[in-house]
């Protein structure tokens, strides 16, 4: 399989199987003009299988977003053919407005735009809970 | 400004202080009926609570204050579709500090967001209820003269008792607090409360019966065991005396014991165990109001 090298943009490395669709929505890649290649499955000494994401344009990313949905993802920055930059993404200390509440209870189920916003409370377990409520949550729960 | 939503809010040290506060309010009275002359304390109870509600205000006006505000959600613009940011927002335009209890988890926290005044959270939902505890933790103070090196027995609905859960994690920072918990299976505390406590490396033993261990304890925490909680009616007849406190089981426990309970009972502890002067949940509930005095005192003027 040959995938043309990208000029300007980003490979996003590491992306556990499966997940690169949600990864591909919520950066919002199917409205690019660019290209856009998702490779799937592909071989990995370290992770058995693994995605990759590569966007032939430098487009704005939330990095701590992308570390909330799969915490093992690299990210290069490719810049004129080169790679300039390589980040390791971690699970953010605190998302907001990425995960909503699913506590009947909480005041987010009824007070006008309120932030939902979520702090990291076990990294390990990679568990979130709701700022008001303090309802679990699992990263890459949906 | 500070708050008060979560008892962990508050170091220990805060929490020594603002007892020591109550003590001296407890103590001189006098001294303290003029400290919140021109002070106005809003309670905004978005759901009925006439103890917590009559306890703050009874705090304020011993203060030297004045209070103002609603006690259910259907007399305040709630029921007009308000949110409780712009509820908050407006009354702290009146008020110097804000008491609000309401019957959604973290709508404190909402209220601190946007408040101009202190907020002071009087129970939210199943969630927290600091002030409880702080109430807790002043009448085991005075009751035992410390807060360390205790035995501390939770009874009944563990659960789903916020009480019990806030209590547990403001004692699991004192030195050699041991808990026993005394629940039916089906309401044993929850795993994120178990888990905690074992982080924390605070001992405690889980049984299902307050007769095999009343004798162990320095306090006894009473809660209401609910019959709809339990799974099914068998197990609800065969334990559910044992949640019952009554003369005969209290013949076997220590001269000291402190029996507290959060009120109101219903019947989980006989009315013959009044009387006794281990019982202190009446005192407990005299103190619910010195330590709200001591805590507008905390976050008006800084003074605990």
């Amino acid at each position: 399989m040959n995938i043309d090298s990208i000029q300007n943009g980003y490979v996003i490395d590491h992306i556990r199987a499966g997940r690169s669709m949600e990864i591909y929505r919520y950066l919002g890649l199917d409205s690019l003009d660019c290209s856009v290649a998702i490779i799937r499955n592909a071989k990995s000494a370290r992770m058995g299988k693994k995605d990759i994401i590569k966007i032939d344009e430098e487009i704005p990313v939330n990095l701590e977003m992308l570390g909330y949905i799969d915490p093992g993802i690299t990210v290069n920055v490719i810049r004129n053919g080169e790679r300039v930059d390589k980040k390791h993404l971690e699970l953010p200390q605190r998302v907001v407005n990425v995960i909503r509440c699913k506590n009947p209870r909480c005041i987010t189920q009824i007070e006008q735009e309120v932030d939902q916003i979520f702090f990291l409370a076990d990294r390990g377990k990679q568990t979130y809970r709701c700022l008001y409520c303090e309802t679990a949550h699992k990263s890459g729960e949906g | 400004m500070r708050h008060l939503l979560d008892i962990v809010d508050l170091s220990t040290r805060e929490i020594d202080e603002l007892l020591d506060v109550a003590d001296q309010i407890i103590a001189q009275p006098r001294e303290y009926r003029e400290k919140m002359r021109h002070r106005k304390l809003a309670t905004l109870f978005f759901e009925p609570s006439t103890r917590t509600r009559l306890s703050f205000e009874a705090a304020m006006l011993e203060l030297g204050g004045s209070v103002l505000g609603f006690s259910s959600a259907d007399s305040s613009s709630a029921a007009k579709g308000e949110s409780v940011a712009d509820t908050v927002r407006t009354v702290g335009c009146y008020a110097d500090i804000i008491a609000m209890r309401h019957p959604k988890e973290g709508a404190p926290t909402v209220a601190a967001q946007v408040s101009p005044v202190p907020i002071i959270n009087a129970g939210d939902g199943g969630h927290n209820h600091p002030t409880q505890t702080l109430t807790d933790l002043l009448t085991i103070r005075r009751e035992k003269g410390r807060l360390d090196q205790l035995v501390v027995g939770m009874c009944g609905d563990l659960q789903f008792g916020r009480t019990v859960h806030s209590l547990m994690n403001a004692m699991a920072r004192y030195k050699s607090i041991r808990f026993v918990l005394i629940s039916p299976r089906e309401l044993c505390i929850p795993d994120y409360l178990r888990e905690s406590m074992r982080k924390a490396g605070v001992p405690f033993v889980e049984v299902e019966k307050l007769e095999d261990v009343i004798g162990t304890l320095d306090i006894l925490y009473m809660t209401r065991v609910q019959k709809e909680r339990f799974f099914n009616e068998a197990d609800y007849v065969r334990l559910k005396d044992s949640y019952i406190l009554d003369p005969e089981k209290l013949s076997r426990a220590r001269q000291d014991l402190c029996i507290m309970h959060p009120l109101p009972r219903v019947n989980e502890i006989s009315r013959a165990v009044d009387s006794d002067p281990r019982a202190a949940y009446f005192r407990q509930v005299l103190n619910g109001k010195f330590v709200r005095m001591a805590l507008i005192l905390k976050l008006l003027e800084g003074e605990a």
